[in-house]
């Protein structure tokens, strides 16, 4: 009846119960403040439903946001085990819960932190970026969301029901296979990653219409903002990466659940090409996430430089080479594969080839800062830690791209280094520069600067006594993913620097919800107003926060930094001719479709094969369903007499 | 902005979405065809292609399923000139063909399984059912689709919703044409040489 589900499944080690029990406790408590609210009902109609982008990307961030602190929470416990665990010590984890945490940390903070803050800016920024009321397919936009929301919760699910994958972020086999991890931990690891990631890839898609097909009349693809450009870069690698990563998880459950042979030891597998296969995925995924991020930087350094971005032209090429050489590097990741000379050197060659558009865009952004009017404020404080920390990044790269380095360097720390400073360095660096410059524009209120630049320092200096000791480790030949050492290594102080490192980025995150709260509380004494940067594009030309339309009327483009130009020349924009809007209906379909997702991944997991076979049908009906509405049935009219009453009293106010 | 206006909008934008989404497709075809490229000569002892597929056989199926296509097609050109009884004729057509091939492609499937040569057998047995069933999995979604439809036009006739989706119908349903004819040349015409 329950397949492999019993009372037996259910955590009994302190550490796992009591997380499982404070997390079970957390949803209960934010459940009964919403009923003591009597919230529901809104909570529903404004945010479940809605198919607007800027609800769905504000959704994406709190998840997204959630998800860092549970990340986190992972780390914490990683580093204090290893700044302990040594000699006759053994720590406080044991081995078999400390290999779930850094599965756990890996796949949360790529899949449903990273990404999620990712999707996050695209439903924000692009549409009203390019001048447009809406994504091309707003309902798909709304049934990704839900996609990932269903991912997060499986995820998440494995804390109190079961196990999670002690077989490392990327799971790779033979170790998940059933052979060697006959649990349900890899199951929880390859639905949730399923299942969020055809979300991303239908975000991909819609994404990609969106800027081909909706920009504002007038802007031609040489006006298109730098943050868009990133974006369909990124975009672009989305729908040629993601299927490859859906692929590689299909044909991993098979061979867990129906006992095929594509990746086992024996009849006639290959665990080598699971590993090509998810790094031909793998190695577009960090583009993925990092060209968003450069994306934002190209937004911030003219905006508080006072200067146009220089090189646009060099940036888009740029993008695109970086879009092209992403997917002729994955071998890099596996050098130690034995391929052969001539391969690794192809790959080591490219690998120091991306390199080169990458610097094209250091150079371009420290060129627009050249003799422009800085102002220090955070966003530009975390552009200018960027350059710090993906810079030395980069150049670790580049030092391992070289094969025979990279025997020596393979599996170290010395590596979990070099991707951490891109990830936290680039990555997360540039979506809180990207969070502190446009969340005044969607919250309508300015977040406190001299706690914020707090929060950065403790993020930076945090961030390099981290990790600057794991470089060391690393080449010292500390492995990565060691839950216990001798202490004859003379490793030790090392991992207690790296432990205070994390304490020290613990007290940026605490500066940074100190922050949040403090701005939420003084949030009358600051109000952002449109255009508190004095910015260049046009999702500021918007009232804040932006009407549910974006725009009342579509702006017509003639320059590259459209606000700015208007500003600059200070022509009074032509009585503007209101016309009627559609847009879409709120519809809870999306919601319904990740929800029977869930039950669906949930059922596969534990092997329940009747709610596997309910699930299913449910997606198949729902879809139905909605492809049969007709499309009246689906859009709402407002008639411009109404959006120029809207418009006015926005005017107004 | 008129209606008639929006409506031409909403179908380009939406043809070129569904053609980004064929390409997503196109790409996890690709992905399954390199396993197959991996995993072919990996039959742990187990019979090779050579001996399990029948040429003839796969042959009729390659006709029908590209005389579906055909008919596909004159169904879509129907559609637009609103002819009702001849896009249901068509399409009618089209679903016994579809149907036909997939009944032929169980067959064939279950032939094997009874004999042993599952996909459990080996690595080159896993990927030539992976790969071929994911396109037998696409057919069936396409011959659902193909129902709905049918039933959409009956009852609501040519709106330009039920239009749009009909094109959209028409590219999968050509999508999966080629596809197959990539299946055919790669996994069973190089399969079946002896080796």
């Amino acid at each position: 009846m329950f397949g492999r589900l019993t009372l037996h499944s259910f955590p009994t080690s302190p550490i796992t119960a009591g997380a499982a029990a404070g997390m079970v406790l957390a949803v209960l408590a934010l459940a009964a403040f919403v009923t003591y609210k009597r919230a529901w009902g809104w909570l529903w109609r404004e945010w479940f439903t809605t198919t607007d982008p800027k609800r769905i990307g504000a959704m994406y961030l709190i998840v997204a946001l959630v998800m860092l602190l549970r990340g986190i929470s992972d780390v914490i416990m990683i580093r204090a085990q290893q700044a302990v665990s040594v000699g006759s010590n053994h720590g406080f984890l044991s081995s078999s819960t400390f290999q779930q945490i850094f599965s756990a940390h890996g796949t949360i903070m790529i899949f449903f932190v990273a990404m999620g803050l990712m999707f996050g800016f695209f439903n924000l920024i692009v549409p009203l970026q390019i001048g447009s009321r809406d994504v091309a397919f707003p309902f798909l936009n709304a049934t990704s969301f839900w996609l990932y929301v269903a991912g997060v919760v499986l995820v998440n699910l494995s804390l109190v029901v079961g196990a999670f994958s002690a077989a490392g972020w990327l799971a790779y086999p033979p170790l998940s296979e059933l052979q060697y991890s006959p649990g349900t931990g890899v199951d929880y690891w390859i639905w949730s990653l399923q299942i969020a990631g055809i979300g991303s890839l239908l975000s991909g898609v819609n994404f990609l219409v969106t800027i081909l097909r909706l920009r504002a009349p007038g802007m031609n693809m040489m006006r298109l903002p730098m943050f868009c450009w990133s974006a369909l870069g990124s975009l672009t690698l989305i729908v040629f990466a993601f299927p490859i990563l859906t692929v590689t998880l299909t044909l991993l459950a098979l061979d867990r659940t129906l006992g095929f042979h594509f990746f086992t030891a024996g009849a006639g597998g290959n665990a080598m090409m699971y590993v090509n296969l998810i790094w031909a995925w793998g190695h577009p995924e960090v583009y993925i996430l990092i060209l968003p991020a450069f994306g934002i930087f190209s937004e911030i350094v003219p905006v508080f430089s006072r200067k146009p971005l220089f090189g646009y032209t060099s940036m888009v090429w740029a993008i695109w080479a970086i879009v092209f050489l992403s997917f002729t590097v994955w071998l890099h990741h596996f050098f130690t594969m034995g391929a052969g000379a001539d391969v690794n050197a192809f790959f080591g060659i490219m690998t120091m080839i991306i390199a080169i558009p990458t610097g094209v865009k250091i150079f371009n952004w420290l060129a627009t800062m050249y003799r422009g009017r800085i102002t220090f404020a955070t966003p530009m404080l975390w552009f200018l830690g960027f350059v710090a920390t993906f810079t030395m990044g980069g150049v670790a790269g580049v030092l391992m791209a070289l094969p025979p380095v990279d025997f020596q360097l393979h599996n170290s720390l010395f590596l979990v280094a070099h991707f951490h400073t891109m990830i936290v360095g680039g990555v997360v660096f540039g979506f809180f520069a990207g969070l502190t410059y446009w969340l005044p524009k969607f919250t309508g209120f300015m977040f406190n600067e001299r706690l914020g630049r707090y929060a950065f320092w403790g993020w930076f200096i945090g961030f390099l006594g981290a990790f600057i000791p794991l470089y060391i480790l690393g080449i010292m030949g500390a492995t990565r993913r060691l839950d216990h050492y001798e202490a004859s290594l003379g490793w030790q102080p090392l991992f207690i620097v790296a432990a205070i490192g994390v304490a020290v980025v613990c007290l940026g995150i605490g500066f940074q919800v100190l922050q949040l709260g403090y701005s939420i509380w003084k949030r009358k004494a600051h109000p952002a107003g449109r255009d508190p940067w004095d910015a260049r594009t046009l999702e500021w030309s918007t009232p804040t926060r932006p009407p549910f339309y974006n725009f009342a009327v579509i702006p017509r483009i003639t320059s590259r930094d459209q606000l700015w130009a208007d500003k600059q020349s200070g022509s009074k924009p032509p009585a503007p001719e209101y016309e009627d809007i559609e847009l879409p209906n709120n519809t809870p379909m999306g919601l319904f479709i990740g929800a029977a997702a869930l039950v669906l991944g949930f059922a596969i997991i534990w092997h329940i094969w009747w709610l596997a076979i309910l699930g299913l049908l449910a997606i198949i009906t729902l879809i139905i369903v909605r492809l049969t509405t007709d499309d009246e049935a689906t859009l709402t009219t407002i008639p411009a007499a109404e959006v120029k009453k809207l418009a006015e009293a926005e005017a107004r106010a | 902005m008129s209606h008639s206006e929006t409506v031409t909008e909403t179908t380009t934008k939406t043809v070129f979405g569904f053609w980004v989404y064929l390409m997503t497709d196109c790409v996890l075809f690709a992905s399954l065809f390199a396993v197959y490229a991996v995993l072919h000569n990996n039959t742990f002892g187990g019979p090779p292609g050579s001996v399990l597929f029948s040429l003839p056989y796969v042959l009729t199926e390659t006709l029908i399923l590209l005389t579906s296509s055909f008919t596909c097609g004159l169904g879509l050109l129907a559609a637009y000139r609103q002819a009702r009884n001849q896009v249901m004729a068509w399409f009618s057509v089209t679903f016994l063909l579809g149907l036909s091939f997939l009944v032929l492609e169980i067959s064939e499937f279950s032939r094997l399984i009874h004999d042993g040569n599952g996909p459990q057998r080996s690595g080159f047995l896993s990927s030539f059912f992976t790969l071929v069933g994911t396109h037998g999995l696409h057919i069936t979604a396409g011959l659902i689709w193909m129902i709905v439809m049918m039933l959409r036009i009956n009852s609501r006739g040519f709106s330009p919703a039920n239009l749009r989706r009909l094109t959209l119908l028409s590219l999968f349903w050509h999508f999966l044409d080629v596809i197959w004819i990539f299946i055919f040349t790669i996994v069973y015409l190089t399969g079946a040489i002896p080796q």
